[in-house]
């Protein structure tokens, strides 16, 4: 493998996935805010919601035609960058994208458009249905892309077939109810939550701030701020540090962001702050809270948190015994009906993906010397520092949410947001949630590595074998589209943003619709 | 788990779901390819445009999605044919890419802003977004019959040893402007029964007769060069049509001529290639009828008409490789495992329906002509 197309399509996965999880967290968040301010128009029936509703439908938008359009590339790009992992665990992460499209996407793409062109077609409670179907379409497709990226975290109810050549499924169910899945769809989503809250409590914060549109405003940051205090609070107690116990990678994950490079006695300190130093293997200046990681990690007072350097272990024995797997399915490989390779092959398949790592270093790995092993299994330890630092960076913006959707709480019911200083404050927060989702994504990807599915496929070895100006081409192609659409979405939100939620009269007013609602009534 | 259905038989389901997929996508998102290509013909100046572009404008999310499901459909039930097909054709795939990204924020972003020089830009990247994709989707599919130069290793990774240009060919050029004329005048069919009577119409339907004539004389090209063009391939040795998905454990070799084999044992498959030249000729006579119903279903049996006869002519192949035959994918060798094709087929038996159905109440809200005076006052209009 050449490890430049590796490491440049990676690149480009980073690039195209994070730009995409630009407006992914906010059609999340919005869609359901959506639904929210226009059941309160249902039910109150009065105009000015439904001018606040299409006001940040009008936002929602903009915002969501890219999370589309950008999404395009994501579900073709497993083919074109990752053809060897397409074909080594197609079989199982292909089902959750098809069934995503098939339920989720469908229902999302097919109704948005009906909710922009729809409203003088459908009566008041159809609208909202097709509201609701928008942000149910939008959020049951995170939960699809979330079980295909909690099965890389986590590969169960699958194995490998020697004929094939690559993982097929034993258990879907497995599959579907993965507890890593689920926890990081709970998470994920939350922290979408959060971002449209957040962004929806700063652009009012600017119209009070500027004494603009003060009733749009005032009633969008009571919604946004009794939703936002709900959706902080649930991405930080179901964040998915619960599931990083289940199998030796997200051992190695958790023990990485503790920087825990020695198995501690049961119930291990949590170490909130400190700096992490390679050379000792210590970690300096830390200030821990003692058993608390013990009790997050294990959800018992017993449970052993196992630190970085017996995993190293773990993963030189795996790699030993992978080389024995991998053997018997050369063998295999000549001879189908081997009985012997095939109980070989049966006893070490779980550590077959281990011997693969070993193929950075040595084409064969029945080759590789003990050197080389260990090399191997020492890549299995992520890169300690940025992960306990994105940790804390992540987990410090996600109390940070905490308190300041409590303030905002507080706010609503002490002073109707009229407070100058809180309202400055709303406007600096805007950006904070997509730095802690993005921070949370690299936190996860980077924790997984070497591996693209933990445990199953070394990340190098599932490169296309494409050549190194192609991938050039694509990423200096897709930067620039990409640049060009954000220089370009930024100034229509602002545009959007600074007309306001004005609409002019209606030409012909529609039957049973309220009409003229320009300027808004006063208080 | 006991799997009530065998493995040949899913395949082949899963092999006929995939046309099914194929031509949802071509039908519905193929007239909004066809619109935006026909765009800056048709429309002279910026109401006409919008009138042109708000014709798709609610729907083209929804046929995105066939694209995206293709796309997923394939991974799941076919991953040899993802992974070979999208990585092969590497930079053909980011043109597309690129081309469809171009296009619903242009549909969107367009009339934001009053500044012509603004909405000019859009206008031409809403062009190129139609024509670039209904292009490469041709050429893809005139490589798939002629072959792609691929091979697999013993451990089943693929090397691809062609180029971008490789990809085109005096044969391939044929099916790709084949798919451009055949969406643009679906595309027509569209507009004739979605906009009011009018300068823009007329336009439309002079450029659908040229679509239509060209579209039957390449078809019928086509099929001479496919004919007598020397590709073709055919199974050689024992066929397990519930093997392992494996292609270096079956066996394929070239045979001229060999994609017309099927027609020869089984001569009613010979209504595809019919269907492919009636369709446009039922869309011709839509067109000078003016019944844009006519025209638009004349359009959607050439299109079902020219994918199913790709599909028959090659079956079981899907895939097959130019340099080196035992490595080309077929029904019986690329398909994912048993249970994943039977527990997909579950998922795609509920919810293919649904889809459909509300996708029919959509159309039924949104139903309707629309007209200049509608441009000018709606304010949910693009």
């Amino acid at each position: 493998m050449d490890m430049a197309v590796v490491e440049l399509s990676r690149l480009q996965f980073a690039l195209t996935a994070m730009y995409h999880f630009l407006f992914v967290p906010l059609t999340l968040g919005l869609s359901f805010m959506l639904v929210i301010m226009e059941s309160i128009y249902v039910i109150t029936k009065r105009p000015i919601w439904r001018v606040i509703t299409r006001f940040w439908g009008k936002l929602f938008g903009i915002n969501f035609v890219l999370g589309v359009a950008t999404g395009l590339t994501m579900e073709f790009e497993f083919g074109t960058n990752w053809a060897y992992y397409a074909h080594y665990v197609g079989d199982i992460f292909g089902a959750p994208l098809a069934i995503e499209g098939l339920m989720a996407f469908f229902l999302e793409a097919t109704f948005v458009g009906l909710m922009f062109f729809g409203w003088d077609r459908l009566s008041r409670v159809q609208h909202l249905f097709v509201t609701f179907l928008v942000a149910l379409g939008s959020n049951l497709s995170a939960l699809w892309i979330l079980i295909a990226n909690g099965w890389m975290q986590n590969p169960v109810g699958a194995t490998f077939n020697p004929q094939t050549m690559r993982m097929e499924v034993t258990d879907f169910y497995a599959v579907l109810f993965n507890p890593v899945a689920q926890a990081k769809f709970v998470h994920t989503v939350s922290a979408g939550y959060v971002c449209a809250a957040t962004f929806v409590m700063g652009v009012s914060a600017i119209y009070l701030l500027q004494g603009k549109w003060t009733n749009v405003a005032r009633r969008s940051m009571m919604v946004a701020a009794a939703f936002g205090l709900a959706s902080a609070l649930s991405v930080v107690v179901l964040g998915d540090e619960s599931g990083y116990t289940i199998s030796d990678n997200q051992k190695m994950k958790m023990a990485a962001i503790e920087a825990m490079w020695k198995t501690e006695p049961a119930p291990a300190g949590l170490t909130l702050v400190g700096l992490p130093d390679l050379a000792t293997q210590q970690t300096l200046y830390a200030i821990k809270v003692p058993y608390v990681l013990g009790v997050i990690g294990t959800h018992s007072l017993t449970g052993q948190v196992t630190g970085i350097n017996d995993l190293l272990l773990q993963a030189d024995q795996r790699i030993h015994s992978g080389i024995i797997g991998y053997d018997a399915i050369q063998k295999l490989k000549v001879n189908q009906n081997d009985v012997a390779a095939r109980a070989v092959f049966e006893a070490h398949k779980r550590d077959v993906g281990f011997a693969l790592l070993t193929k950075r270093y040595v084409s064969d790995p029945r080759q590789a010397s003990d050197t080389q092993i260990l090399q191997a299994a020492r890549d299995t330890i992520p890169n300690v520092p940025v992960m306990f630092w994105l940790f804390r960076g992540m987990a410090g913006l996600g109390f940070g949410f905490i308190a300041y959707f409590g303030m905002a709480f507080w706010c609503a019911s002490s002073c109707q947001f009229s407070k100058p200083w809180f309202l400055r404050l709303a406007v600096l927060m805007i950006p904070l949630p997509w730095l802690a989702i993005e921070g949370g994504w690299v936190l996860a990807e980077i924790g997984r590595q070497p591996w693209s599915v933990d445990g199953v496929l070394p990340t190098f070895l599932g490169a296309s074998s494409l050549t190194i100006p192609q991938i050039w081409t694509t990423i200096i192609g897709f930067t620039a589209l990409y640049g060009t659409l954000a220089v370009i979405e930024i100034r229509l939100m602002i545009a959007s943003i600074r007309k306001g939620p004005i609409e002019p009269h209606y030409p012909v007013a529609p039957a049973g619709s309220f009409t003229g609602f320009v300027p808004m009534p006063a208080e | 788990m006991h799997i009530p259905l065998d493995y040949e038989t899913l395949r082949l389901i899963w092999w006929l779901l995939l046309g099914v997929l194929l031509i949802g996508f071509a039908l519905t998102d193929g007239y909004d390819l066809g619109v935006a290509t026909l765009l800056p013909f048709v429309a002279r100046n910026d109401e006409e445009r919008r009138l042109t572009i708000n014709a798709v404008a609610p729907h083209w999310e929804g046929h995105q999605v066939w694209f995206i499901l293709g796309g997923g459909a394939i991974f799941a039930a076919w991953p040899f044919v993802y992974a070979v097909s999208f990585s092969g054709f590497y930079l053909a795939m980011f043109l597309v890419l690129a081309a469809l990204i171009l296009r619903p924020v242009g549909y969107k972003y367009r009339s934001k802003d009053a500044n012509p020089a603004w909405r000019a830009r859009w206008d031409w990247a809403i062009f190129v977004s139609g024509l670039v994709p209904a292009l490469v989707f041709g050429v893809a599919v005139g490589n798939a019959l002629a072959g792609a130069p691929f091979r697999f290793d013993s451990d089943l990774r693929m090397t691809y040893e062609g180029s971008l240009l490789g990809l085109f060919t005096p044969f391939t050029l044929l099916t790709g402007v084949l798919s451009v004329a055949m969406l643009a005048l679906h595309g027509a069919g569209w507009l004739a029964v979605k906009i009011e009577e009018g300068p823009v119409l007329a336009r439309t339907r002079r450029i659908a007769l040229g679509a239509g004539i060209v579209s039957i004389v390449l078809f019928a090209l086509g099929g001479l060069m496919v004919a007598k063009g020397g590709m073709g391939m055919h199974l050689v040795g024992a066929v397990d049509a519930s093997g392992p998905s494996n292609p270096l454990m079956s066996g394929s070799a070239p045979l001229s001529g060999g994609w017309l084999g099927n027609y020869a044992l089984h001569p009613w498959m010979l209504i595809a290639p019919a269907l492919g030249l009636i369709g446009p000729i039922v869309a011709l006579v839509g067109i000078s009828l003016r019944k844009g119903l006519l025209n638009f279903a004349g359009s959607a049996l050439a299109i079902v008409g020219t994918i199913a006869t790709v599909g028959l002519s090659m079956f079981p192949f899907i895939l097959p490789s130019s340099i080196d035959p035992r490595s080309s994918l077929t029904v019986w060798n690329a398909s994912s495992s048993h249970l994943t094709l039977f527990i997909m087929l579950i998922v795609t038996v509920v919810f293919l329906p649904i889809v459909l159905l509300y996708t029919a109440w959509v159309m039924k809200v949104l139903a309707g002509r629309i007209t200049l005076a509608d441009v000018r006052t709606s304010l949910d209009f693009y």
